[in-house]
């Protein structure tokens, strides 16, 4: 890192997604895979944990291994480390595995339970070999949340540690290379201004750059809520809360505006409780590392309107 | 593991509806489960906490990843996996005398495996040498899988000291809700695999054949044969260990179905956690597990339903202008009462409820449509705030206690 300037996000060939559970890291990764795309790239966005959810977020039918395009320019894929594993054999070691799959997965499935980090550097492999050999612009990785992030992104090394000779090791040299290298390789931490999640970015960046050489690109926090009113306005806010002149706003208005009243302040303290942590946020996160911020979303329902409203914020953030 | 004897067996009294606080008084193990992000932690902290506060019972909150502030609530600051007792100061911090006792312990992944193995091991050099295998570090620190099975491990051990009248498990944030259901069965078939057997015949003299030899062949152009020789080492060293591995990992398997066990699903309304945690709810049903309850967590509260405050909130904001020059004389004189600056405000809030009642009208559907049906089915609202202290928990603890 030191005095190199960050290489932009959109800039970057392979990022890596992910975030504490619960804060919004699919949405991000898939507005970031879309807005990549808006932008004339070609992009592939690749599941990870295969859940499926990941083609709701452009209404486009179940991915599978192979990837298919969902929205002009941009195509998706869940990962399957059996998949990968096969392919891999195919394509690099010539060994074709044509039927008897069953035996062969239920060897590979024993085999990543007893090898530590084969599951992970399939999954890694397989990103990397996309990224090096199959022409995309950006390949978007929505990946493992926090707490599983640093055995994904560490793998490589762990391998390296353990494994001194072999095919994997000298595949992993390579994959080294790659995830090391800041101009092409970064990771993206998505957080919500909460206490958890906060603090969970903040240990994740210095696990980060303790136990892996990926470079934390970016930090995304997501859900701001916007600031109702300065000072001043909340000084009227609270004068128009007091009984006589609600008594009155509710005589104007013909109803109760007391709920409305108090649905403010609800939104004013949630705000403010928050801002406390976005302050110990950026206190914990290297001042080099950007911090970009999406608004809450007050939608009706996930799906590709959604998705393309977040990537509009972050386009925005981002300065296009 | 002390079972209690049924009283008042003549007695046929109509039973009432189930609520949190009879699940907690009649079950010894509840173990919250759920998607990341909804709040499983504290709620199953303020059960816990519940309990020992209404139930003078002896309560264990065993909790996995606890904030920090909450941590120190808890007396857990740097106290790792020892079980400890949450003083009684806090509790008069908080206003309140239990009535039985509430502790707290955090699940050290590593040391709970460490001392797994020295419990296992044959003889301490056995010990000794697994302790030290660098792949035995790797597969007990390192990598994700391992805390599935060590907590419910650490669960069944403590359970079977019969120390705690109950005991509430936090999970750990799993890459899947169900993996640390499974955690146990998928150790046990892996002690009992073929495979491992034929692993663990020292590397060199292997009895190849025909099944075993793509296998070989694949790992070792992959692996290579020195990494495949460790592995085999390791296993070696492991293998005075299966069998009470195998038979460990069933009776945790067993702990878990039992009647006296009982599952917490959390969740928010929020479309995602909740299809979730609808999924797990279901595989419980269908693994025969019992499905105690299920917690809604950070509801949105229901002011922000009614048709008549959006018809008041448009009102506002469609005649925010008018409105301000009739409220500006009550609101006073300078700042206070300039019209521009009221007007503002009442756009602003009248916007803020209608945003706001997007996302209640959400979450009121969701709920609607819950496609699972608990024995208690639970509603925490919003808090504002952070809860970090024995009276946020109580705050929470009460909404849920039915």
């Amino acid at each position: 890192m030191g005095a190199d300037p960050m290489t932009p996000l959109l800039e970057r060939k392979l990022v890596f997604v992910t975030g504490k559970g619960g804060t919004g890291k699919t949405t991000v990764a898939s507005a970031l895979a879309l807005l990549a795309a808006s932008r004339g790239k070609k992009v592939l966005i690749c599941e990870i944990d295969g859940k499926g959810e990941l083609a709701g977020y452009y209404e486009a039918p179940p991915t599978g291994f192979k990837e298919r395009e969902v929205q002009p320019g941009l195509f998706a894929m869940t990962m399957n480390t059996e998949a990968a594993l096969r392919e891999y054999l195919k394509l690099q070691l010539r060994i074709p595995i044509v039927g008897r799959i069953g035996p062969v997965a239920k060897a590979f499935d024993f085999l990543a339970t007893a090898a530590p980090g084969v599951r992970e550097i399939l999954t890694v492999g397989k990103l990397c070999f996309e990224v090096r050999d199959n022409g995309w612009d950006m390949v978007v990785v929505d990946a493992p949340a926090s707490g599983h992030i640093i055995g994904q992104l560490a793998a490589p090394q762990a391998v390296n540690g353990l494994v001194k000779v072999g095919l994997i090791r000298t595949q992993t040299d390579w994959m080294l290379e790659m995830l090391s290298d800041p101009a092409i390789t970064g990771l993206v931490a998505v957080c919500t201004p909460e206490e958890m999640p906060v603090t969970e970015t903040i240990e994740l960046a210095v696990r980060v750059r303790e136990e892996t050489t990926v470079q934390l690109a970016g930090v995304i926090v997501n859900r701001v809520l916007p600031e109702l009113f300065g000072r001043q306005e909340e000084a009227v806010f609270d004068a128009l809360a007091a009984p006589g002149a609600l008594a009155e706003l509710d005589a104007l208005v013909d109803g109760d505006a007391a709920p409305v009243l108090e649905a403010a302040r609800l939104a004013v303290t949630m705000r403010r409780t928050r801002s406390t942590h976005l302050e110990r946020l950026r206190e914990g996160i290297d001042p080099e590392v950007p911090l970009l911020y999406l608004p809450f979303l007050f939608a009706r329902s996930h799906g590709l309107r959604a998705t393309r409203q977040v990537a509009a914020s972050l386009g925005e953030e981002l300065g296009y | 593991m002390a079972s209690r004897a049924p009283k008042d067996k003549a007695k046929v009294t109509p039973v009432p509806a189930p609520t949190m606080d009879s699940l907690l008084a009649t079950k010894e193990i509840v173990v919250a489960c759920g998607p990341g992000g909804v709040g499983k932690t504290t709620t199953a902290a303020a059960s816990a906490l519940m309990a020992a506060v209404n139930h003078g019972s002896k309560v264990l909150v065993l909790t996995v990843d606890p904030a920090k502030r909450l941590a120190t609530a808890l007396g857990l600051d740097g106290i790792g996996n020892t079980e400890h007792r949450v003083p009684d100061s806090a509790f008069e911090a908080a206003g309140v005398k239990p009535r039985g006792e509430l502790w707290a312990a955090m699940l050290d992944t590593k040391e709970s495996w460490d001392s797994l193995i020295a419990h296992h091991a044959p003889d301490e050099q056995t010990r000794d040498e697994i302790l030290a295998n660098p792949l035995y570090q790797n597969i007990s620190g390192r990598f994700i899988q391992s805390h599935d099975y060590i907590a419910m491990e650490r669960l069944y051990e403590i359970h079977s000291t019969a120390e705690y009248d109950l005991i509430v498990v936090d999970t750990p944030p799993t890459r899947n809700a169900l993996d640390f259901l499974d955690a146990p069965e998928r150790l046990a078939d892996f002690f009992s695999s073929r495979l491992l057997r034929w692993l663990i015949v020292p590397y060199r003299s292997k009895l190849v054949n025909v099944a075993t030899k793509p296998f070989y062949q694949i790992s070792d152009r992959i692996l290579g044969t020195e990494f495949m020789s460790d592995i085999s080492e390791f296993f070696i060293l492991f293998q005075t260990m299966y069998d009470g591995f195998v038979e460990r990992s069933q009776a945790v398997g067993r702990l878990l179905s039992d009647r006296r066990t009982t599952f917490v699903v959390v969740s928010t309304l929020e479309a995602t956690p909740l299809r979730e945690a609808e999924f797990f709810a279901e595989q419980l049903t269908e693994r025969k597990l019992h499905l105690g309850a299920i917690v809604l967590n950070k509801v949105l509260p229901d002011y922000l339903q009614g048709r008549a405050g959006a018809k008041v909130a448009e009102a506002m904001k469609d005649r925010a202008e008018d409105l301000a020059a009739e409220l500006a004389p009550t609101l006073g004189t300078g700042a206070l009462g300039d019209p521009a600056q009221i007007a503002r405000v009442l756009t602003e809030v009248a916007e803020s409820y209608l945003n706001f009642q997007v996302v209640a009208l959400r979450e009121m559907e969701e709920r609607a449509t819950l496609a699972v049906a608990p024995d208690v089915l639970a509603t925490v609202p919003f808090f504002d705030t952070d809860i970090y202290d024995l009276s946020g928990l109580l705050r929470l603890g009460e909404q849920i206690w039915g």
